[in-house]
């Protein structure tokens, strides 16, 4: 069952591939077993519950055998002496009843909605430790299903089907145990209808396991589909084209339709066989019961008791059908469930947590990456980058658009693994210290600056939760984030998705606040000025520049004026390094560096000629 | 005209500074009766297929109940006579026993085919309904309403609703069937003790209704937990990145593991109602079948009740209270539904504040010359003024007229009014005064197709759609040929890139285009721009990203692209005024220096300065 990554890719990407290609190998119980980590913690309450519900369906059954005593008894002979104890214990079992019924729900409520958070927080914590090229392939929409509908299903089924399935099999097997005891002949024409029954199951639960696992991937892709459409909501609005997003979502919530009847289908299919068959059984039963009895062969009460007995065991045939549903849901949920807790996560064998003791910088060696899913005759993103950061230099990455200046950066915290080559930060290779390490050593700011649900001082403080009201407040007046202080509550204003929205600028500013903040070791930034105005980004150059001198930096720039923070500068073409100097030295010596600094032809503009 | 030399954020208003947060679920008002109106509204429609869905399940359930009747038939008379060597009355009965056994399954399957074919397309209608209300709401309330909140108003409200419809509905049926059958039953057996019997479903009902207040509490906290777990979890899956870089895991699961147990606290709540519910009822249904037996009890004593009817009403008084269970299933599925109407219900009725004309104007005809739209259009604004809801005016009345196919580039400090100026311009907001025309009409009165031909804006947000590039570029025109989307990608110098991609245009952008870099998509909602060929083109901070070629690139592009469009640019970087007929600075909502490019530079005002220090920043 474990899946590799390939075939989650092809699970994300083309589900009926893998879907002919895994049918042999799924199977319903299989994959429910799987669920037995998180469900042996309640399986004392499960237990419980189910010997509640079968205590609780015996009651049941006592009760009505105890009134038919009153009335054949006392009643009838008038003792109402007689008639107290009976109806006493008339009382005593609908009391028991009911607190059997109340047992069966109140054990398993808190433990089962206990393991449902259990699971989520699982998947959840797992699902931020996944590298980065894993969320690359997966919608968060089918991570978000995953998340809600496909463990409220699980739960659903160890709360109810799980329980009566136990209760249920109990149930038929004393009902067959009855009969077999009464006659024989009659109880097998009663069970004949079984071995079909397993057939047909067996059929229905491979085409309806199908059906179930392609109806929440396709929740999975509407739910990526609602997201899309919010979080671009300006480009929709902008172009006038809500109608066309709503066109492609109604096509594809018609697909789930589709795939609903397909299930409902096969339901109706399933539950008609198994309501009917049984009927069948009964009938043949009933006749040759009434032969036999007229034959004297059987007495007449027996052939009631059978009769009544078979009627009592059709709550628990027909429950089947749904029990199956039930079973065979919780099963494709828990399939796409645990392909994402079965992920390997990025192994991180470090465990130095030293530096070397040579101040040697940032030096990267033979560098090569390509993103997993490249086409194969594609050539590497990074072929061979070789390029050293001194202690306390900062570096500016130049190069064309697309060219793989931010893949770089992503390899220096490990956000990607490179795929040949090795990193050392002050001679230690990146790859013996431990991930936290390394990331608490390097700093990032992105090319999107991501703010949380939090206040602006958490979202700063992210960087370096140690750090001290002094430190923030440094660190904002680095990045000209003064607006901080006009926000309604500071520094302690809720800002992301669940607060006050703020400008593209102010969160790039804060971003970098984020990033500079606790005086990091190595700092990485991506394109850190691009929102801003050149006011700002004159202010932001300036006090930038103090921090930048005591740190060793990577910037990734796209204009002179970001570049002149550097003291050197890299440019990556094709690949690799193709220079490295200072700003005046690339001008003068590389037409591919005065290209990306100054425009094509141009040299060096003077004055606005083109007008 | 003021110049001012401090820095300028500092004193000015940030603009966004001043939207409220997001409004918390219980702000917004849901009518009263409207969930009720919404699942009435959903439900009308199908009238027809559920009464007969209705009449199969009660043909279906007298089929399933004859089965006893007959058993008794074949007892009491098929086995005498066939003593006396006559098969005829037992064939009779299996023959009725047969029909039943085959009709039963029959009709339990067209019920499930029917049922399912109205729940599938309630949901449809509901799930689209949700969407396309979504999509039509202005933008000032998606930067309130978090898009974790709209997800889940369209997933997990509406799979609460997808559990009523399923079984609910068959459930709520089959509990009334049964209770009217056996209360006749129990009446026709005997008045008196039928109607003792009967009064049982009193206090039942109480207890139902107290269910029925607690658990609605309970749900509606169950929505809203279901609904910050979300916003939580979408967060933190679209910022992975700086997720992992700045080892936000740990507190990541502690802040998860809040909202986290508060859902599992209110699941648990929920499942606890109804087991004390379940619990209740059959305590109290089982007391009163105590006190129907003792009462027969003395009646007979008393000769007042035949033996056997006593029998009969004290089974059948068992039966009418079978349904508790069914009946705690449906409340149960009821009362989540009815939360989560609720809160679809609430956004449904949210209003777009920006509206579609009742009685949309067309725009006048253009001189029609090849693609581009000639000429541009004139752009107006009269007075127009702008204010948060806070009250906080962003811009005071002011007029500006744009001529046909003048290129105008805006600038001035973060917080100055730009951006909202031009969503003014692309209707993003309405004034709260004045109007803004284009070519005489007001935009209010333009239905949104017709809008969207005549303006279009390229924001500096550069969010790809999942989907192939040329899917993303073709956002900007549908109708598109493949080879009118390669133009405009090869006109805004995107082709390059974009052929170069693993299955060029083609190539998917996977989850929001991790692959291409801010500044390729840059380009490519530039191009989307182009292909939809508007009269009117705004450019908000749209080169951001982009390095000095590609910036240079789009330039020489816009000179070409621009001619004959009426055009707004609004920039931080002051090359694209280089391609502008005319410069406008803003300076805290106003419009403080207005002029060509030329003049400006050789005056003394702000731009003069602003150019000069931009100047320097350059090689």
């Amino acid at each position: 069952m474990t899946r590799t990554g390939p075939t989650l890719t092809a699970m994300a990407e083309n589900r009926h591939d893998d879907k002919t290609a895994g049918r042999g190998r799924r199977s319903t119980v299989r994959s429910l077993l799987r669920l037995w980590p998180y469900a042996r913690a309640v399986r004392g309450r499960l237990a419980v519950s189910a010997t509640a519900a079968t205590l609780g369906m015996l009651t049941t059954l006592a009760v009505p055998v105890v009134l038919g005593r009153i009335v054949d008894g006392p009643v009838a002979d008038h003792d109402s002496g007689a008639l107290w104890p009976l109806v006493g214990l008339v009382l005593a079992l609908g009391l028991i009843e009911a607190g059997l019924f109340y047992t069966r729900r109140v054990v398993l409520s808190r433990p089962l909605a206990d393991l449902e958070a259990r699971m989520r927080a699982d998947l959840f914590g797992k699902l931020q430790r996944l590298p980065v090229a894993f969320h690359d392939r997966w919608g968060s929409g089918q991570l978000l299903s995953r998340a809600g509908s496909d463990l409220y299903v699980i739960r659903l089924f160890l709360a109810f089907a799980l329980v009566f399935l136990v209760v249920n099999s109990l149930t038929f097997l004393a009902g067959a145990a009855v009969m077999f005891s009464l006659d024989w002949r009659l109880a097998l024409i009663f069970l004949a209808p079984a071995v079909p029954l397993l057939l047909i199951t067996r059929r229905f639960e491979g085409r309806y396991s199908d059906a179930s696992r392609r109806a929440q991937d396709q929740n999975g892709d509407l739910a990526t589909v609602v997201e899309e459409s919010v979080l671009g909501i300006r480009i929709l609005k902008a172009f006038g084209r809500h109608r066309s997003m709503a066109d492609r979502f109604r096509e594809q919530s018609r697909e789930l339709r589709r795939t609903e009847l397909r299930k409902a289908h096969l339901l109706a299919n399933l539950w008609s066989v198994v309501t009917g068959l049984p009927e069948l059984a009964v009938c043949c039963a009933l006749a040759v019961g009434s032969y036999l009895v007229a034959h004297d062969q059987l007495s007449a009460g027996d052939l009631v008791t059978f009769l009544s007995t078979a009627l009592a065991l059709r709550f628990p045939v027909e429950s089947l059908g749904w029990l199956l549903a039930y079973a065979n849901e919780a099963s494709t949920a828990a399939d796409r469930v645990f392909e994402v807790l079965d992920t390997p996560e990025a192994d991180d064998p470090g465990t130095r947590a030293d530096l070397g003791t040579e101040p040697d910088g940032i030096r990267l060696t033979g560098v090569r990456f390509r993103y997993p899913d490249a086409p194969e005759d594609s050539p590497d993103l990074l072929a061979g980058v070789d390029l050293h950061i001194r202690s306390g230099e900062t570096m500016a990455l130049v190069g064309a658009t697309g060219s793989g200046k931010t893949t770089l950066t992503a390899l220096l915290p490990r956000l990607y693994e490179p795929t040949a080559g090795t990193i050392t930060l002050d001679g230690r290779d990146i790859r013996e210290l431990p991930r936290q390490r390394l990331r608490e050593l390097v700093a990032v700011a992105f090319e999107e600056p991501t703010l949380f649900s939090a206040t602006v001082r958490e979202n700063v403080l992210m960087g370096a939760p140690d750090a001290s009201e002094a430190q923030l407040r440094s660190a904002l007046a680095t990045a000209q984030a003064g607006f901080v202080d006009r926000l309604p509550e500071g520094a302690g204003t809720e800002v992301g998705e669940q607060g006050l929205s703020l400008s593209g600028g102010q969160r790039q500013r804060l971003a970098l606040a984020r990033a500079v903040v606790g005086d990091p070791a190595f700092l990485v930034l991506d394109d850190p000025l691009s929102a801003l105005d050149v006011h700002t980004e004159a202010l932001v150059e300036r006090a930038l520049r103090e921090v930048l001198g005591s740190t060793t930096a990577l910037v990734v720039a796209h204009r002179p004026s970001t570049v002149l923070l550097a003291d050197r500068v890299a440019v990556l073409a094709d690949g690799r390094i193709e220079a490295v100097g200072t700003h005046q030295e690339l001008l003068r010596d590389c037409p591919h560096y005065r290209e990306l600094m100054s425009g094509e032809a141009a040299p060096v503009p003077e004055g606005s000629s083109a007008r | 005209m003021t110049t001012t030399t401090e820095p300028v954020d500092e004193l000015e208003p940030v603009e966004e500074e001043l939207l409220p947060p997001p409004a918390d679920e219980e702000d917004i008002p849901v009518p009263p009766g409207a969930p009720r109106a919404l699942l009435r509204s959903l439900l009308g429609p199908h009238r027809g297929r559920i009464a007969v869905a209705m009449t199969v399940i009660l043909l279906q359930q007298a089929a399933l109940q004859s089965g006893p009747l007959l058993v008794a038939v074949a007892m009491d008379r098929g086995i005498p006579a066939l003593r006396e060597h006559d098969a005829g009355p037992l064939i009779a009965v299996m023959a009725a026993y047969l029909c039943c056994a085959l009709l039963g399954p029959v009709l339990e399957w067209a019920f499930v085919k029917i049922s399912s074919r109205i729940n599938q397309d309630v949901l449809l209608d509901l799930r689209g309904r949700i969407f396309r209300h979504a999509q039509r709401l202005s933008l000032d309330f998606h930067e309130r309403y978090t898009s974790g909140r709209i997800i889940s108003r369209a997933t997990s409200d509406i799979d609460a609703l997808r559990e009523l419809l399923s079984e609910g509905l068959q459930e709520l049926l089959l509990v009334v069937l049964s209770t009217c059958y056996i209360s006749v039953l129990l009446l026709v057996l005997d008045w008196r003790l039928g109607l003792v019997s009967l009064a049982s479903l009193l206090p039942l009902a109480l207890i139902a209704r107290s269910f029925r207040n607690r658990s609605i509490r309970v749900y509606r906290r169950s929505r809203t937990s279901a609904a910050s777990m979300i916003v939580r979890f979408t967060e933190t899956m679209n910022g992975i990145r700086p997720v992992q870089a700045f080892r936000r895991e740990k507190a990541n699961d502690a802040a998860y593991a809040v909202v986290n147990r508060t859902a599992a606290t209110t699941t648990a709540d929920g499942l606890l109602e109804i087991a004390r519910y379940v619990g209740l009822s059959r305590v109290t249904a089982n007391l009163w079948i105590t006190g129907v037996v003792l009462l027969g009890a003395q009646l007979v004593m008393h000769d007042a009740l035949e033996l056997g009817v006593l029998t009969a009403v004290v089974l059948y008084l068992r039966r009418l209270h079978d349904p508790i269970d069914q009946l705690a299933m449906f409340l149960n599925g009821y009362q989540s539904a009815a939360a989560a109407l609720e809160k679809i219900a609430g956004l449904l009725a949210h209003e777009p504040t920006v509206t579609e004309p009742a009685e949309p104007r067309e725009l006048p005809a253009l001189p029609a010359s090849g693609r581009v739209a000639a000429g541009g259009r004139e752009v107006r604004f009269e007075r127009t003024r702008f204010a948060y809801r806070t009250g906080k005016e962003v811009l005071p009345p002011f007029d500006l007229v744009i001529p046909a196919g003048q290129t105008v580039a805006v600038v001035g400090a973060t917080g100055a009014g730009k951006s909202t100026v031009a969503k003014l311009l692309a209707r993003f907001y309405d004034p709260t005064g004045g109007r803004v025309r284009l070519d005489g009409v007001d935009l209010r009165e333009l239905a949104t197709p017709e809008l969207r031909r005549g303006v279009v804006m390229v924001t500096q947000e550069s969010f790809l759609f999942s989907g192939t590039v040329a899917e993303n570029i073709a956002i900007g025109r549908p109708a598109a040929t493949r080879e009118e989307v390669e133009r405009a990608a090869r006109d805004i110098g995107a082709y390059e890139f974009i052929a170069a991609l693993p299955d060029g245009f083609d190539t998917d952008v996977r989850k929001r285009g991790g692959r291409i870099s801010a500044g390729q998509r840059q380009l490519v909602a530039f191009a989307r721009a182009l292909l939809a060929d508007p009269a009117v083109l705004i450019l908000d901070e749209a080169t951001s990203s982009l390095d000095v070629p590609g910036e240079q690139a789009v330039q020489r592009a816009m000179r070409t692209v621009l001619a004959g469009r009426t055009a707004v640019i609004i920039a931080h970087r002051l090359s694209t005024v280089e391609i502008a007929d005319r410069v406008l600075v803003m300076d805290q909502g106003r419009i403080v220096e207005d002029g060509s490019p030329q003049e400006l530079i050789d005056g003394t005002g702000r731009f003069a300065t602003l150019h000069r220090a931009w100047r320097d920043s350059l090689v």
